[in-house]
Parts: C-alpha cells; structure tokens; sequence
C-alpha cells in the first residue's frame, strides 16, 4: 500500500508542532477523459498529525468535499400564463460548482457550526456563492434549492455523511465517486479537523479532470478551428450518405 | 457501451444513439423529412445539452438525407429544377429567420415562441394532410378511380412560368420561391430542416406528384441543414463529431431501409402514417405546454456567456 508509506513518511518526517494539522494524498491527482470514461472513484486518504496527546473531548471529525469548476447558472421557473406552462422568472447563479460531494464521519450539523460554514463555505447551499437579486432576495432562495434539488438528481451534488473512516482518531480515509458526464478543469479537494463543531484545520489540494486523446482532439480542433472542424463535419456526414447508399446498392445487386 | 462526448460533456449509451439515428433515418427516407423535429428532441430526452443537440442533429440530417436521395435520384424521383428554385427562396428566407430569431432572443421568451411554431404548424399540418388523405382513400376505395388532378387556381395566373417536367407542371416560379422562402423562416426559426412542411406545401399549394415530392424535399434539406451546421460550428462550437458520427451510421442505414418502405405503400397511406406521425409529435409538445410539469425549474448556462 503505497499511500500508506507515504503517511508514515510524512508522519515521521515533519516537525512537532502544537495543535492538530491535517496531511493528506489522493489515489489519482489527475483524471483523464477518454472515449470510454465511465466515471472514476478517487480515494482521498490522510492522518492527523498531532505535537501532544489528542483530547479526548470533544471528539475529533473529519470533512472532505471535492468541487468542480464553479460557473454561472441561470435557472428558471415554468409559471402558468393564459393556460400554458412558460418560463417566468429566472434566477441568475453567479457560481455555482459543476460538480461538488460531501464526505463526512458523522451528519454535518452535528460537526460543524453554521458560523464556520458560513466562514469556510462547506455544505452545498453555502458552496453556491453571491445568488443575483433578480427576483428579490427573499425570492431567490427556492431557485437555489431547485438548482441543488436538480443537480442532486443528477449525481453531480452528493452529499454522503458518515462516508469517511477514521480509525484511532489518526487516521482517515474515504472514496468519491466523479460520475461520468463531467466538466473539465481542477476539482478543489479540501479536508477539515473539527472539534466541538469548529473548524481546527484545513488542507487543500487539486484533482486535473481532462479530456486526453481523440476527446482532446475533437474538442480542440472544434474551439480552434471552427470553421475547418465544421467543414470536417460535413465531409464525414456526406461520406456516409453516399458510402452507405452505394453499400446498399451492392447488396441488392 | 458508454461513450463519452467530447463537445456535449456527457457520457451516453451508443447503441441507444445507433438506434435513435437508425429510426430517425427510417423516417427520412421514407416521407423526405428531415427528422430534425424529431431527434431535437429525443436528444434533449436523453440528456444532450439543447446548443449541442440541435446542432449536431442538423449534421446527422445532412447525411441522412444525402443518403436518402441518392436512393431518389437513381430512381428519377427528384425534380433538381424545383429543388434549386426552392433552395433559393428557402436560403432567402433562412437568412430573414436567423434575423427574426436574434430580434425575439433579445425580448426573451424564444423557447415559447418556437413551442408554439411547433404546435401551430405541426397540428395544422397534421390535421390538413390526415383528413386530404383520408377522405382521398376513401374514395380510391369506393370509385376504385383515381382522384382528379388539383383544380388550376391563381398558381396558374401567375407570370414567369416554367416548365417543371419531372413534376409534370408548368408554373410560375413565384409560388415556390416563397414557399421556399416561408419554410426558410420556420426552419430558421425552429430550428429543422423544415421537411415536414415543405412536403404538403409541395403536395398542396404547388400541386406536385407525391413521389417527386419526397426526393425534392430532401434536396432542400440537405443544402439547408449543411448551412446551418457550419453556421453552429463556427459561432456556438456545438457541434459534436463523436455523437453526429453514432447518429449517422444509424441514420444512414435506416435512410436506406425507409426508401425502400416508402416505395412499396401507396402515396395515400404515405400520407396518413406522415400526418398521424407530426400530430403525435404536436400532441407531445402541446402537453408540455399544458400540463403541469413535475419540475417546474430548469438550470441553463447564462444568455451571452460561452
């Protein structure tokens, strides 16, 4: 187990220092896209590194949330008007993560205050960030339960308590699971210590999500050269038209 | 077996897109439709961002329909005279649609005027075409004659005529310059080929032979829906090669398979199958429209941003 060399490393390697600190590693520090990516499960493991004997109250627990790229989202609510279901009012997100999971050792609001998740953004309502007053402050609020509702359905928000292993209050570890229609660019991975519901470290470390190979390819060639990937389009699809009518004229002789 | 798409971002099921394109193809070689009313939306069903479906459907309709008429032309049934003077009204009347469609962006509100168009047109049409065809079999049946040519209208009093000869007409090229022109706007605007209304404005206002019909219509569409991927290519990046190819080699087989459907059923029956198909479609949607959906949020990126 390599991961596990490298904790002992690092545990026998840093300074003593007083309080609790947090050090960390991942399976993967990068997640590569290819034709057949089916999603990937990340393994995010660590130990508290500690300079006096751990308390013993309150008990130790431990955070790890994994955020995608944040982008603005507009999201829109149907309303019925002369009998017809139409997009009424809509909520501009100013950013919101692609993707973003929770993994904790014990149910979030028995781990962490909610002035500190205000302070470190941790839970998925606080992850969405600056909601635009388009529609009054009062009113936004169920656009981003419907924005969190919608993506939660669609595996891209998890919320996974009591996910995350921590043996001998040392050391910890826990999987997350990136689905397969991911977006490219770094997820942010963070850690925190609380205590008695207080953040007392953090850590932070990126996963790179990149497209690799033909995907790479494909989506460079459409961004760069656009009009010579449009043009290519088209070949490949009068290609098959023709092949495939010619094929057809083959086999009936 | 997942495939993953580049432009989409989204992992998806090939063999469902092989047998969505094999389907949609079917029907294109069968009535000379496009399909792109069709897969536009079974493409958002299975989770395809709305840029990147309509998009990348107007490429697969590019194959399709190439491989639908080459079926056509073999068998003489594509009047490339009317074809070309179509194709001018109708790249006339894309470039006014681009520009309507840009105005109505700017007010909003585009998502519900082109679920509209699709309502309106498609019931209409629908409903015209399945009551011609029944009351025309109908006859057929109990006269056992075939039911007279269209009556000679103002089509006919109208100058610069010209002789139409695979379509056995001799008319001006008014008419079909702005039925062109009208189906340009619609397609623009909604974002199809517009086959399925060109086929009856063809069938109906212009008097033309079912079967040259077909043949002619997929002539249009192939120029049109060419111009509007290049279109998407080069200003939204949408479209996605890995999902047109799928798309394609399902199409173009089906293409081949609903040409030779088309050829064994009588025009009649050709007709009432097209009707029953755009009125399930027009049902569809209109329910989207009435009903209560079950979520009454959606998420989308933000208007301008790319």
């Amino acid at each position: 187990m390599a991961w596990r060399w490298l904790l002992l490393c690092l545990l026998i390697a840093t300074p003593l220092r007083a309080g609790e600190e947090v050090v960390a590693g991942l399976s993967q520090a990068r997640v590569s896209i290819t034709t057949d990516f089916k999603g990937s499960e990340i393994l995010v493991f660590g130990a508290v590194k500690r300079s006096a004997p751990a308390p013993a109250d309150p008990p130790l627990h431990v955070i790890v949330t994994v955020a995608g790229p944040t982008l603005p989202v507009t999201v829109r609510k149907k309303d019925l008007r002369f009998g017809i279901w139409v997009n009424a009012e809509a909520v501009e997100v100013d950013a919101a993560p692609s993707f973003y999971a929770i993994s904790t050792t014990a149910p979030l609001d028995e781990i962490l205050s909610q002035t500190e998740d205000l302070r470190h953004h941790i839970s998925i309502g606080k992850a969405i960030r600056a909601v635009d007053t388009g529609a009054g402050a009062d009113g936004a609020a169920p656009f981003t339960e419907a924005l969190i509702r919608i993506r939660t359905a669609d595996g891209l928000y998890q919320i996974r308590e009591s996910t995350v292993t921590l043996s001998e209050d040392t050391l910890f570890r826990t999987g997350i699971a990136l689905p397969a229609n991911l977006t490219e660019g770094d997820y942010t991975t963070r850690i925190f210590l609380t205590r008695g519901r207080a953040v007392i470290d953090a850590y932070e470390t990126r996963i790179g999500v990149q497209k690799v190979g033909l995907e790479r390819w494909i989506y460079n060639l459409a961004q760069v050269r656009p009009l010579i990937y449009g043009l290519l389009s088209l070949a490949i699809a009068i290609a098959a038209g023709w092949g495939a009518s010619t094929v057809f004229r083959y086999i009936r002789g | 077996m997942q495939v993953y798409l580049p432009i989409a971002e989204v992992s998806v099921n090939a063999f469902l897109l092989l047998g969505l394109g094999g389907l949609v193809g079917i029907l294109s070689g069968m009535f000379g439709v496009g399909g792109g009313f069709l897969i536009t939306p079974l493409l958002f069903f299975m989770g395809i961002p709305p840029a990147v479906a309509v998009a990348t459907g107007a490429n697969q309709i590019v194959a399709s329909s190439i491989s639908g008429l080459m079926a056509h032309l073999r068998r003489k049934t594509v009047d490339l005279r009317m074809g070309a003077v179509l194709l001018a009204g109708g790249l006339v009347g894309a470039a006014l649609g681009v520009a309507a469609f840009n105005f109505l962006k700017q007010l909003g509100q585009v998502d519900l005027l082109v679920q509209l168009c699709y309502v309106l047109f498609l019931g209409v049409i629908g409903w015209l075409m399945l009551v011609e065809s029944v009351i025309a079999l109908r006859r057929a049946r109990r006269q056992g004659v075939v039911p007279k040519r269209r009556q000679r209208g103002w089509v006919h009093a109208l100058p610069l005529k010209v002789k139409f000869r695979s379509s056995g007409l001799y008319i001006s090229v008014i008419p079909p310059l702005l039925v062109g022109a009208a189906v340009g706007v619609l397609a623009a605007v909604m974002g199809v080929g517009g086959g399925f209304i060109m086929v009856p404005a063809m069938i109906y206002l212009l008097g033309m032979p079912t079967k040259v019909v077909v043949g002619t219509s997929l002539f249009q569409i192939i120029f049109v829906t060419g111009f509007t991927t290049l279109l998407h290519a080069t200003t939204n990046y949408s479209v996605d090669m890995v999902l047109a190819v799928l798309l394609i080699v399902g199409g173009v087989v089906g293409a081949q398979i609903g040409t030779r459907i088309g050829v064994k059923l009588k025009a009649e029956q050709l007709r009432i199958l097209l009707a029953a198909l755009v009125l399930a479609v027009c049902g569809k949607l209109a329910l989207d429209l009435l009903l209560q959906p079950a979520e009454l949020y959606s998420l989308a990126a933000p208007a301008g941003g790319h």
